[in-house]
């Protein structure tokens, strides 16, 4: 489904990623794995089209995406959520939600001649999707007055909403408290029972081993191992490079 | 910041059009066309420009059209200005008194109410909020957020150009030094007492920034006082709203 062949990326004299090549299949759970500054994040952006990459291509469905507009690789299915919740905070959570729902609401004439309205079908698909993260009672809150964790599960939830073929998460888990935490592994796992396709950085490993098909790690911008995870779980520079000797 | 070159570009696109002999209904529509082509334009070098770096880019936009104003004078007579400019006879209805004028000014800012209010509480309005909010967020949601930059930016100007168009009208009598920096602080100011991203703050804070100081004339001060008294009085407004409500009366959000 995604492919990332020989990517390269220098920020000045910095390589960030360097000869960067992985794949990942349809239907399965991939973790990006590495020590701090090991280049996760960039590979996110990259792929994303948040930055442009110096070397290298990257194909989603046999389609180039190397450098498009980070607008044109999200309309053509690959969801992304951020390391720093990112949502819109003087709107609603609901709003936040409906947002994510198509892109109608970018014309203008359709807009304001009230072809395109927020109607109870769509919120009732918003009400839906909280309710199935636990999250109901929140729908009406602006996002600013949300804590750190409900924020995260309404980026994720979110991330979701947004029409997608593959979801990107980076570091979904980190910084929450363990109900959350917990709350957001058991909807992965239902995520994963349904076929989604995930790319997902996450520190934390026990929750990590636990829930990927597959995982990529990477140091000093290379990928120096992947597979699975009870073979990554043995891998001697693995062991070195993330946990340190 | 470029607010009051649109209103400029309005003024002078009325007031060239209505000394040439036009029909008043299309002097006012294309006062507020030809301001939007301009937003159209300054939207191509600014689209990928946010915060303050947008704010510059814009003033100095300001600047430029206030340069084209003074120095392009086969057109606009520069310095001398645009004399005799007609008021309004739209549909055989005459619009040179005072009151007639008002109530053209009523229904056009009425219009102007409706039709904000239509583009604000639209999903489209919603969209325009979430790039304000956060861009890169909005992007990543799969929307075009030059496109959406530009369209408000084509919007405000063409309301600008048609307010420009009704103060040449009223005034009579246009020159370049309507259109200065100075031009433009009362209307920030309204933006900011008002609160940002409000229609009723714009409303009440536009009534009190150009009706309040109108009170200073019954107090008697002298002409050469009262300019001064006003600045101050704008002033004042602008350090207490900031310390004690940054958000103005109606606004949603901080000023940051």
């Amino acid at each position: 489904m995604l492919e990332v062949k020989n990517l390269t990326k220098y920020f000045g004299g910095v390589c960030a990623v360097s000869d960067c090549s992985f794949e990942i299949k349809k239907g399965k759970i991939t973790a990006l794995i590495g020590p701090n500054g090991s280049g996760k994040s960039t590979v996110f952006n990259l792929i994303s089209g948040s930055i442009k990459a110096d070397s290298g291509k990257i194909f989603f469905n046999n389609q180039d995406i190397t450098n498009l507009p980070m607008e044109k690789i999200s309309n053509l299915g690959i969801s992304r959520m951020f390391q720093q919740a990112r949502l819109f905070k003087n709107l609603s959570v609901s709003d936040n939600l409906l947002l994510a729902l198509d892109n109608e609401d970018t014309k203008f004439w359709k807009n304001i001649l009230g072809i395109n309205k927020i109607t109870e079908e769509k919120k009732e698909r918003v009400r839906k999707i909280l309710k199935e993260f636990g999250i109901l009672e929140l729908e009406n809150k602006p996002a600013s007055d949300l804590s750190f964790g409900q924020k995260r599960l309404v980026e994720l939830a979110r991330t979701m909403f947004n029409p997608h073929q593959l979801l990107i998460l980076d570091e979904p888990v980190a910084g929450v408290n363990p109900k959350i935490r917990q709350n957001i592994a058991k909807l992965l796992l239902k995520l994963k029972k349904q076929g989604e396709t995930i790319l997902l950085i996450e520190h934390d490993m026990v929750f990590t081993l636990e829930l990927a098909d597959g995982i990529i790690v990477l140091d000093a911008g290379k990928v120096i191992a992947s597979g699975t995870p009870k073979k990554i779980k043995n891998n001697k520079l693995v062991l070195e490079a993330y946990l340190g000797s | 910041m470029g607010h009051i070159a649109f209103f400029g570009i309005g003024a002078y696109a009325y007031a060239i059009l209505a000394l040439s002999g036009f029909p008043s209904i299309v002097c006012l529509l294309s006062a507020g066309v030809i301001s939007a082509c301009f937003g159209f334009l300054l939207a191509i070098p600014t689209k990928k420009l946010k915060g303050d770096y947008l704010a510059l880019m814009s003033l100095g936009f300001s600047f430029v059209v206030y340069a084209i104003f003074l120095n392009w004078s086969e057109l606009t007579r520069g310095s001398l200005g645009l004399p005799g400019i007609p008021r309004p006879i739209i549909f055989g209805f005459d619009f040179s008194g005072n009151a007639a004028f008002l109530s053209l000014v009523i229904f056009t800012a009425l219009f102007s109410w409706w039709f904000i209010h239509r583009v604000t509480n639209s999903p489209f309005g919603r969209a325009l909020e979430a790039t304000r909010d956060d861009e890169l967020a909005a992007q990543s949601l799969g929307k075009n957020t030059a496109k959406l930059k530009s369209l408000s930016l084509i919007i405000s100007a063409f309301f600008a150009g048609i307010a420009g168009s009704l103060f040449a009208s009223y005034i009579t009598f246009i020159d370049p030094s309507s259109f200065t920096f100075t031009n433009l602080i009362p209307i920030l100011l309204i933006v900011i007492i008002g609160g940002i991203a409000s229609l009723p703050g714009t409303f009440f804070a536009t009534m009190l920034i150009v009706l309040l100081p109108e009170f200073f004339r019954f107090v008697g001060l002298p002409s050469e006082i009262f300019g001064p008294v006003r600045q101050i009085f704008y002033a004042l407004t602008l350090i207490l709203i900031i310390y004690f409500r940054p958000r103005g009366f109606y606004g949603k959000i901080d000023l940051e």
